[in-house]
């Protein structure tokens, strides 16, 4: 069987290759464009969708005018610091929920991905899939589901009851009283509840492909087990960690949902804020677009530090 | 604690008893062998023969199921790897990727503790001749730059016994010539105890003061390549060590220092040190290179083994010698090498006495499979 079609596909080879050598100067300037019409349909998306709204905002930031009157670019940057001696409360609070809510994740995802990666086994891939799949679900009926979880006659609030932790959160400001929802400690554990997937996914993928032939390496010289964490698995798995961090971080500054959901009006944070003077305030378009613009560039002037700090350029 | 015990007398590394088994499958069975200090030894054996994992027990990677293992009086068994004077030179390097070429080199020293670690990682880079890339990171460097690294990595260390996993394997053949070289040259410069685990017997035969040839979890045979080559104590060993001639015959009786044997109806001798049964079945041995080949029975010297009746089938000249295919009347097909020395090369369809001296004859245990090892052979070489 196998013999038949061998001759054919000896006599077939030389002809396409005929062929090639005939249409080469035809088909090289059809070669060199074939990138550029690729690219085209990324950059007609990134221009409609990315470049023209930055612009859109930027140029919004110093125009006046209200919805009725409509708005003119009369270059008022005095917007900014209305914005900035307005809003400056809920921008801090963004950020320092943001950074809570990533240094949580981080806490709770290094065990349990370490754990998945490189104890489970056979396991592995079940595991992983049990971290992603509740992402199947609404993202805002998640959330309200914590209303429940963290409601007053709920079980959480009851244990913690029993136990007074609630009394230690209240005494440090995090919760008011015997309740949970509608506090600080509320909106940043259903951000950290909400993102924990995004940090685990770039963290499991860099502790994932560590060959375990250097955590042995490292046995044979001399380190504790303690000594190869530190020196071998925790140095691999740092692209790991600065990309989920990041992944966390970005999306979390501008998340609002939380705290809606699960806070109180001293828990207002900077989303919250863009979201009512851009659809509640008539006169609202030039001071949303002044602390949207401001929020891009605080956010971006964080990640560059960090990511230069963090020194992971060559292993990312 | 490492330092402590480099700094006690008495070196050579013992097994007893070691054994290894994985669920119900023992991949290490009931090893005992004795390393000389100082000595360059070569586990040698097909893959899957057992002989990394009795490597890993050595290192402490893997725990054994029953044995020990001693290092000059002290036993080791139950030291965890980073308390034993013992480094590894693992088989794809495992060079730490984020470290450089200094840093990877120097990783034993520091974890001990040691201070200044300049002096000794310029030495040693020195002798495997790297100097010049200290600050390179591994993945910036060839294959055999790795190698040079995971072997200074491991030797900076000084350690009591070093381990080198088919440290050769991922290297081209020339490179691989010339790396052998180069660790026989290291190890007589720095006079250390090395144990070497290969599947290539030329590997293990160019470097090793000492083979034990393993199969199936067990060392079938420990001697000077010399010794395993010209006395092979079995088939497998016989087979897997270079290429064998073996002919299954019985014996008829012990002169003196000799055993007579009735083969194929052809009457040989072997010597009593090289023949390891004095009665029943016996598989007689000889070495390619040492048959010679006769076209008529009258050129054969008369003390001489001889076995008549044979056509060649293939002759192929390779320059230095010629290699003959001859197949016996009873359809086994015999090697024969014949050297260069200008002599007629002989036609296949020629028909052939085999004779050869009694001397080179070797003698093994009839009751074994023929042809154990010869397959693995050519598995491994592949």
């Amino acid at each position: 069987m196998s013999a038949a079609p061998a001759p054919a596909g000896i006599a077939e080879a030389p002809v396409p290759s005929t062929e090639d050598h005939d249409r080469r100067p035809v088909g090289r300037p059809r070669r060199r464009l074939l990138p550029y019409l690729l690219l085209l349909p990324g950059i007609a998306w990134l221009v409609l969708f990315f470049l023209v709204p930055i612009l859109s905002s930027v140029s919004g930031s110093v125009q006046t005018g209200s919805l009725d009157t409509g708005f003119v670019l009369a270059w008022r940057w005095a917007n900014y610091s209305d914005a900035l001696t307005q809003y400056h409360a809920e921008l801090l609070r963004s950020l320092l929920y943001s950074l809570l809510c990533t240094v949580g994740c981080l806490i709770l995802a290094y065990p349990l991905t370490y754990f998945i990666a490189l104890r489970s086994g056979r396991w592995k891939n079940l595991l992983i899939a049990l971290v992603v799949v509740p992402s199947f679900t609404s993202f805002l009926i998640r959330t309200i589901a914590w209303k429940t979880i963290l409601s007053d006659n709920g079980f959480v609030v009851h244990v913690l009851n029993v136990l007074h932790i609630t009394n230690v959160l209240s005494a440090v400001g995090l919760t008011q009283g015997d309740h949970v929802l509608a506090s600080p400690a509320a909106v940043v554990c259903g951000m950290i509840y909400n993102f924990l997937p995004f940090t685990v996914l770039p963290l499991y993928v860099s502790l994932e492909k560590i060959n375990p032939g250097l955590l042995e390496a490292a046995r044979d010289l001399y380190c504790t087990p303690f000594g190869t964490f530190r020196r071998v698995t925790l140095p691999l798995s740092m692209p790991g960690v600065v990309g989920g961090t990041l992944l966390t971080f970005i999306p979390a500054v501008g998340d609002y949902i939380n705290a809606q959901l699960l806070g109180n009006p001293n828990t207002t944070v900077i989303g919250q804020k863009i979201e009512d003077l851009f659809l509640r305030n008539p006169l609202g378009y030039p001071l949303g677009s002044a602390i949207s613009v401001v929020m891009m560039v605080v956010v971006l002037a964080i990640v560059m530090t960090y990511i230069r700090r963090a020194g992971t350029e060559d292993l990312l | 604690m490492a330092e402590r015990q480099a700094g006690q007398a008495g070196g050579d590394l013992r097994l007893v008893n070691l054994t290894k088994r994985f669920g119900g499958f023992t991949a290490v069975d009931d090893i005992a062998l004795t390393v000389a200090e100082g000595s360059f030894f070569a586990l040698l054996g097909a893959s899957g023969c057992g002989k990394t994992t009795t490597l890993r027990m050595v290192s402490g990677l893997e725990d054994p199921s029953g044995g020990q293992i001693f290092l000059g009086d002290a036993d080791i068994t139950d030291h965890k790897p980073f308390q034993r004077p013992v480094n590894t030179v693992f088989q794809n390097y495992a060079l730490f990727p984020h470290l450089d070429v200094t840093e990877n080199v120097a990783f034993g020293l520091r974890r001990r503790g040691v201070k200044d670690v300049r002096e000794p990682v310029g030495a040693m880079l020195d002798l495997v001749e790297l100097g010049h890339l200290a600050r390179r990171k591994p993945t910036q460097l060839s294959g055999g730059q790795q190698q040079r690294v995971a072997l200074a990595r491991a030797l900076i260390n000084q350690p009591r016994v070093l381990l080198l996993d088919e440290p050769l394997g991922a290297l081209d053949l020339k490179l691989r010539r010339q790396m052998q070289i180069e660790l026989k040259r290291i190890q007589t410069e720095v006079g250390l105890t090395f144990v070497h685990v290969t599947h290539d017997q030329e590997e293990a035969m160019t470097m090793a003061d000492t083979i034990g040839v393993m199969n199936a979890g067990r060392i079938e045979q420990l001697g000077s390549p010399a010794d395993l080559y010209e006395h092979p104590a079995s088939t497998f060993v016989a087979n897997f060590l270079g290429r064998s001639n073996l002919v299954v015959g019985t014996v008829t009786g012990v002169d003196g220092d000799v055993v007579a044997v009735e083969a194929r109806g052809g009457r040989l001798t072997i010597p009593t040190q090289s023949c390891r049964v004095t009665s029943g079945t016996v598989i007689v041995g000889v070495r390619p290179e040492k048959v010679r080949i006769a076209k008529s029975v009258d050129d054969v010297p008369h003390d001489h083994n001889v076995l008549p009746g044979g056509v060649i089938t293939d002759a192929s000249f390779i320059g230095v010698s010629t290699q003959y295919l001859v197949r016996m009347g009873w359809g086994e097909e015999l090697a024969v090498f014949e050297q260069n020395t200008g002599a007629e090369i002989l036609r296949p369809g020629t028909e052939v006495t085999l004779h050869w001296h009694p001397e080179q004859t070797f003698g093994l245990d009839g009751a074994q499979d023929i042809e154990a090892g010869a397959d693995v052979d050519e598995e491994a070489a592949t």
